[in-house]
């Protein structure tokens, strides 16, 4: 057989596309780097009746081929062929919302003007009938000349004639369909009339999520739920997943004094457990929080609710010169600043763009949570300051607030000065309220736990096993300490020059520099530098958190906190924001920019804490 | 009267748009949208607090956030 044909969803935003990708290729998807909320690029593969297969892809949503986000420029560069590395689709799948026909089918006349064979999903059936529209598809397939199939993509409605139908297009790659080109208003015009032949009974535009919106949006009301609704996440992912990361955290624990127990006294099992069980483990003992971040975000995208958010802290964000629009990209941020950085694309205004992602490393993600965590747990007493408020929360949500904070006056600056240009607008799509699916959610959740374990076991494996070796050779002498002797420990001496001003010890310094890769490396290589410390002593090996509170005075771990709120330790985000800036000067600019401010405040929580005598 | 001051629930024709006081691209995503003369458009709902900024504006059967800047370059017939 010929080699997999190529397949294109596309349509405007909120159409579908998504969900009826996932259940054309189920589980068979392929991210490339990270997934981002609605703007990655994400590929799949489809296996059609016949027994052939097709490569599918995704592609962001669109109003027009005439771009005004990055995202819809690349939807067209990939539809016309011109986006480099990424071969031309053979195939298209325009996908409809059967409920919002006149203004879909407007993009529609410019997808169908390519001449590429096509084939129309008329998604959304059972919406299209809960709000009382009735629609004729052989019709709307005679007015366009391509086939149409009804589906409904949240319950596989139509998805085998929809399979059926792209197999059958595989007769007509190659051709070229005479289809008329139109301009911006005939498309309009065209689009009106196909859809009142189309659509033969109707109803007012009243939609079951008007009343919902009289509430999630009212002047005063919405605030204060969005508010509330922040809490409960934040709450959330410390409550709920305590139980959780507690019996991983148990696990790792079992597992290290297993192999330790199983395996004779050697190189190879110092190696498992002082670096890959104490470093990795470490680590993967935050994925229960990062899964219950996801969990929120992925269900306020899925139900809508997502632009209402937006739409609540425009007013806010006008402050300090950004939209309603940054705040999608934002908020992502909090769980890791890679899909926020590259859910930027939707914003259109290039000034705009550019300082969310300038300012999107400083919302605290959740590889900070590891380091803060282990901090809190070792420093902040677990009191309770009234009402069922505890300290260690309070102080959490103080570096989560110092990093908002920190992110709306860079913010407000850089927009008075680098990336200073005309007010920005605001102008976005409320989608219908939906009830989540189930299966999209629990896709979405496991590609980025994914993901996050990829990282895992890659990146942050192999910066314990390099930090490892870097601690144990070469050996010390009879007496001496081996982190002294050690080649890390060497090169911790340097720069702790540098460091020693404002509070941090030799085995921070030797922490930061593997937490360049990712900076919940920090918390691995503490740990494996103290497990090493550790059997030199031949001390009782003991938690990372009582270790720390026993070897750092309380000022040196405030400064800590303060240096991560700020500090850019994350190979992955500099190299997206170079990918998404074009060039190294932004992402220079921004590793400068945060490593200054880290330093800085570090700097004044050491010695303003000294002079408290804390 | 233009968009902006058009009283949550109601509706009415857009008589003009004066194209050239939108950036071109906030033009061009609005005339994307679907906003010309002659449609009707409807508002759905203020934004929040004392500036009532943004405003949701409701055009065929979808609903749109526009800050108030924007909304007034659009100027309604009188009824
Ligand atoms: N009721 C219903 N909901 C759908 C259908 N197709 C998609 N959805 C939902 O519509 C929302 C937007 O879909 P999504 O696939 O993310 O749209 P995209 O922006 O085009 O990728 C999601 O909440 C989906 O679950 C459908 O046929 N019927
Ligand atoms: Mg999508």
């Amino acid at each position: 057989m010929s080699e997999n044909f190529r397949v294109a969803l596309l349509g405007n935003p909120n159409c579908g596309k998504s969900a009826l990708f996932n259940k054309l290729t189920g589980a068979r998807q392929k991210i490339a780097n990270y997934p981002g909320v609605t703007v990655e690029r994400v590929a799949g593969i489809l296996a059609l009746p016949d027994g052939t297969q097709a490569e599918v892809i995704d592609l962001p949503g669109a109003y027009a081929f005439d771009a005004s986000s990055p995202d819809e420029e690349v939807t067209r560069q990939v539809v016309q062929g011109e986006f480099p590395g990424e071969a031309e689709p053979d195939v298209l799948v325009l996908v409809l919302d059967a409920g919002n026909l006149e203004q879909h089918l407007v993009f529609a006349q410019e997808v169908l003007a390519l001449g590429k064979p096509t084939i129309v999903a008329l998604n959304m059936i059972d919406m299209a009938e809960r709000d009382g529209l009735k629609l004729d598809a052989t019709v709307l397939s005679q007015a366009l000349g391509v086939p149409v199939i009804e589906t409904v993509a949240v319950r596989r409605r139509g998805l085998d004639d929809l399979k059926s139908a792209i197999a059958d297009a595989r007769a007509q790659i190659g051709t070229h369909a005479d289809r008329p080109v139109m301009d911006a208003t005939e498309r309009r015009l065209e689009a009106r009339t196909i859809a009142k032949a189309t659509v033969y009974q109707t109803s007012k535009a009243r939609r079951v999520g008007d009343r919902l919106d009289s509430v999630l949006l009212n002047p005063w009301a919405g605030p204060l739920i969005l508010l509330a609704l922040l809490f409960v996440i934040f709450q959330a992912v410390f409550a709920w997943a305590a139980p959780l990361t507690d019996a991983l955290d148990g696990g790792a624990g079992a597992l290290g004094a297993w192999v330790e127990g199983a395996l004779p006294e050697s190189f190879l099992r110092d190696l498992l457990t002082e670096g890959i069980i104490a470093g990795v483990g470490s680590v993967v003992v935050f994925l229960p929080q990062i899964v219950i971040l996801f969990l929120f975000i992925l269900i306020m995208e899925a139900t809508g609710y997502m632009a209402r958010a937006a739409f609540l802290m425009d007013r806010l964000m006008a402050g300090v010169g950004l939209s309603g629009r940054s705040f999608i990209p934002l908020l992502s941020s909090f769980a890791c600043a890679i899909p926020g950085i590259m859910a930027t694309r939707s914003i259109a205004d290039p000034k705009d763009r550019l300082t969310t992602i300038l300012i999107a490393p400083l919302m605290t993600c959740s590889a900070r949570l590891p380091v803060y965590a282990v901090i809190i747990a070792a420093f902040i007493p677990a009191r309770e300051v009234g009402w069922g408020i505890g300290l260690q929360g309070l102080v959490l949500l103080a570096l989560y607030l110092a990093g908002i904070v920190g992110a709306l006056i860079v913010a407000l600056v850089l927009r008075g000065t680098l990336t200073k240009g005309g007010a920005t607008g605001f102008i976005m799509e409320l989608p219908r309220y939906q009830l989540p699916s189930v299966g999209d959610i629990a896709l979405g959740l496991w590609q980025r736990a994914w993901v996050f374990l990829r990282r895992a076991g890659t990146i942050i494996f192999s910066a314990t096993v390099i930090l490892w070796v870097l601690l144990s050779f070469p050996q010390a002498e009879p007496g001496e300490s081996q982190v002294d002797a050690s080649f890390a420990g060497q090169i911790a001496d340097g720069l702790n020059v540098v460091l020693e001003p404002i509070g941090f010890n030799r085995e921070i310094s030797l922490a930061l520099i593997p937490a360049m890769a990712a900076r919940e490396v920090a918390v691995a290589s503490l740990a494996t530098t103290y497990a090493i410390d550790a059997e030199n002593e031949e001390a009782e090996a003991e938690g990372l958190a009582s270790t720390l509170s026993n070897r750092w005075s309380l000022p040196t771990a405030l400064a800590f906190l303060a240096w991560f709120v700020f500090a850019p330790q994350c190979l992955s985000t500099i190299a997206v924001a170079r990918r998404e800036t074009n060039g190294w000067k932004w992402p220079l600019f921004m590793v400068g920019y945060l490593f200054a401010l880290a330093y800085i405040f570090a700097g004044i929580t050491y010695w303003s804490a000294v002079a408290l005598g804390l | 009267m233009t968009l902006e001051s058009l009283k949550p629930g109601h509706r009415a024709r857009i008589a003009a748009i004066d194209w050239g006081a939108l950036p071109p691209a906030d033009a061009k995503r609005m005339r994307a949208l679907g906003f010309e003369t002659g449609v009707e458009v409807g508002m759905a709902h203020h934004g929040v607090f004392g500036g009532r900024d943004p405003v949701a504006v409701s055009i065929g059967r979808m609903t749109i956030a526009l800050r108030k800047s924007q909304a007034s370059a659009i100027s309604l017939e009188a009824d």
